[in-house]
């Protein structure tokens, strides 16, 4: 049976550019970066990558792109600085793999071998060996999935750095805050179709209001259910609600008006409140929005 | 790059140099000629007995000894004696007709006490026992080591890690880089290549010194089979790596190709003792050609233009595997 995991799918990237690809496991993120590696071939479409074509500049587009596929495990046995001097070897192009070493934070691990590394070391050396030929385009996919938050935050750092000195980079994640914080531009991937597309800032005004007013009453609070109690659809500025759970999320631009009047109606029907949040609506509460799938506790990570 | 890795791994130099120089050591001692080796042989206790015991070790063949009647009988059934004598008139001799161990003792036994109690033989006869080196089992042996490693390390030492390197998806991100895919099949095979070397020089080294193997073939003989050998076998690895996309898959098919060679190549044993019908197959396995040229190069001294057969069976199996595993190979 064949399955066609990516279905319709547009996408422009321009060069200079932090792009993150976005969505949950199975999305079809990694099909689209694997075809955009020249690693898998499309079943059907056009695929341009630096104005060149696979079919045609394999060889030169192999040259100017670096990869960090979806876990890979290198030689155990080997050293840091000896796997890096490997991949070095294949690029004409490049700087010195002690350079490397700095740019990912592995100079002093560089003589350890490969097997005592950390989940965070290794997938710092994968961008180092992605980095080795000095590539004009960079691929990682899931840079920073099942690592640690320290490691996280470390990764996040080098990412930030290779942006600032032009490269374009084009990112998967399934995490959220990861796309916000890096990405200039992400698209959100469900069932192999971009459903959106922009700029973290624009998708999330783009669901109503930036702000995210998140409440819950105690436990066991009377039979009947929250929204009816309050009658949320006639809450002013109020632009949209929903459920998770026990709690209860409201989007508006305007929580200075949204709030009082809630508090004013629960206080009418004597309720107390079990906890009550202003935040900044986030890439999730766009993806919620837009899919209706919750992500589930195992793919928030250590959000 | 490999051959480092491989280094650093202490589990593969040990089934790769230790094991088979503990397996000749095992057998070659275990096979070993043994002039001083005596036959056990028990008397069950009786007033004749002490006389038999003095006219059997007078032969110097024998290690006999003089136990009741019921230990005789225990340590018959457990082989721990050959034949149990039971003085009187007649004689009885025990034993056990399925050994031929035993068989051949109670003759012999038979033989010692008939010249001590007089007989005269009527026909005059010579011995010549055969010790030569190069007519030995440990002879035998050695060459069918050689073989045997060069078969396990084409298998494990290319097949295995191809399919661990799929795994671990390197073969992928390596293909990601400019990396030329005919580089990374190079590398596998002059890293088996250079593995190779020592193997044959330490077995040959170990045949050498231990048991005195006298090597009569000449060494570019030796090494251009074991070049070829080692190529076929590679062939052979990466054909089995070609598809597996996982490690059981690939231990199975190196198992289902290693298995009949290890039983019908002639390792252990000469492949000619399997019946005539299969013959033609077992022929057609490439260790039973290396194993025979290599004996015939190193025991015989034989030229390598008189090896033809093994070497263009070889040669075949190389061409084909090389071309079937390059076909089907699974780059991601």
């Amino acid at each position: 049976m064949r399955v066609d995991a990516l279905n319709g799918l547009d996408l422009l990237i321009p060069s200079g550019e932090c792009f993150g690809l976005l969505g949950l496991n199975g999305a079809g993120k990694t099909t689209t970066i694997e075809i955009l590696e020249g690693l898998l071939e499309p079943s059907a479409g056009e695929v341009e990558v630096l104005g060149m074509q696979w079919a045609k500049h394999a060889a030169e587009l192999r040259q100017r792109m670096g990869i960090s596929l979806q876990e890979t495990r290198f030689s155990d046995k080997l050293r840091v600085i000896e796997t890096l001097q490997l991949f070095r070897s294949f690029y004409r192009q490049g700087g010195a793999v002690e350079e490397l070493l700095r740019e990912v934070g592995l100079t002093e691990k560089a003589r350890a071998r490969v097997e005592n590394l950390s989940g965070g070391q290794r997938q710092r050396l994968a961008v180092a060996c992605a980095l080795a030929g000095d590539p004009e385009l960079l691929f990682l996919d899931e840079p920073t999935t099942g690592l640690d938050p320290q490691s996280r935050l470390q990764l996040w750092e080098t990412i930030r750095c290779l942006r600032s000195r032009g490269r374009t980079i084009l990112l998967t994640t399934h995490y959220m805050d990861e796309a916000e914080k890096l990405c200039d531009r992400v698209a959100i991937i469900d069932r192999g179709k971009v459903i959106a597309l922009g700029s973290p800032r624009d998708l999330i005004y783009s669901i109503g209001g930036d702000h995210v007013v998140e409440f819950e009453l105690p436990a066991a609070e009377g039979g009947a259910p929250v929204e009816f109690v309050v009658s949320l659809e006639t809450l002013p500025k109020c632009s949209s609600f929903r459920k998770d759970g026990s709690a209860v999320l409201l989007t508006t631009t305007d929580p200075h008006v949204v709030i009082p009047e809630l508090l004013r109606r629960l206080q009418e029907k004597k309720l107390a409140l079990a906890r009550l949040i202003i935040r900044h609506a986030s890439l999730e509460d766009v993806f919620v929005k837009l899919t209706g799938k919750q992500f589930r506790e195992d793919e928030m990570g250590s959000n | 790059m490999r051959l480092r890795e491989l280094l650093r791994t202490p589990e593969t130099i040990f089934w790769v140099y230790g094991f088979p120089v503990l397996l000749t050591l095992g057998l070659g001692v275990a096979f070993r000629h043994q002039p001083a080796h005596k036959i056990p042989v028990d008397i069950v206790e009786h007033p004749q007995a002490v006389q038999i015991r003095s006219w059997l070790e007078q032969s110097g063949q024998f290690q006999a000894a003089v136990f009741p009647v019921e230990e005789c009988r225990r340590r018959l059934t457990l082989a721990r004696t050959e034949v149990v004598i039971q003085p009187g008139d007649p004689l009885v001799y025990r034993f056990d007709p399925a050994r031929s161990e035993s068989a051949s003792a109670r003759i012999r036994v038979d033989d010692a006490l008939q010249r001590a109690a007089g007989r005269k033989d009527p026909l005059a006869v010579g011995e010549q026992p055969v010790t030569e080196p190069g007519a030995r089992y440990v002879d035998f042996l050695i060459p069918g080591l050689l073989g045997l490693n060069f078969m396990s390390g084409g298998l494990w030492g290319v097949g295995f890690v191809i399919v661990e390197m799929r795994v671990r998806k390197l073969v992928k991100r390596l293909v990601a880089t400019p990396m030329p895919r005919s580089s990374f099949l190079l590398s596998m095979m002059s890293a088996r290549i250079l593995f190779m070397l020592p193997e044959t020089g330490l077995l040959l080294g170990v045949g050498y010194l231990l048991f005195d193997l006298r090597i009569r073939g000449n060494w570019a003989a030796i090494l251009a089979l074991a070049l070829l050998g080692s190529l076929s076998f590679a062939g052979l690895g990466l054909l089995v790596a070609s598809r597996a996309q996982k490690i059981e898959t690939v231990s199975g098919l190196i198992n289902l190709v290693l298995l009949p060679q290890w039983l019908f190549s002639g390792i252990f044993f000469s492949s000619e003792r399997f019946p005539a019908v299969v013959q033609p197959v077992i022929q057609a396995l490439p260790l039973t050609q290396m194993n025979n040229a290599l004996r015939a190069v190193i025991l015989e001294g034989a030229p390598l233009y008189s090896q033809g057969l093994p070497v263009v069976l070889l040669s075949a199996w190389c061409v084909l595997s090389f071309y079937l595993a390059l076909r089907w190979f699974r780059w991601n």
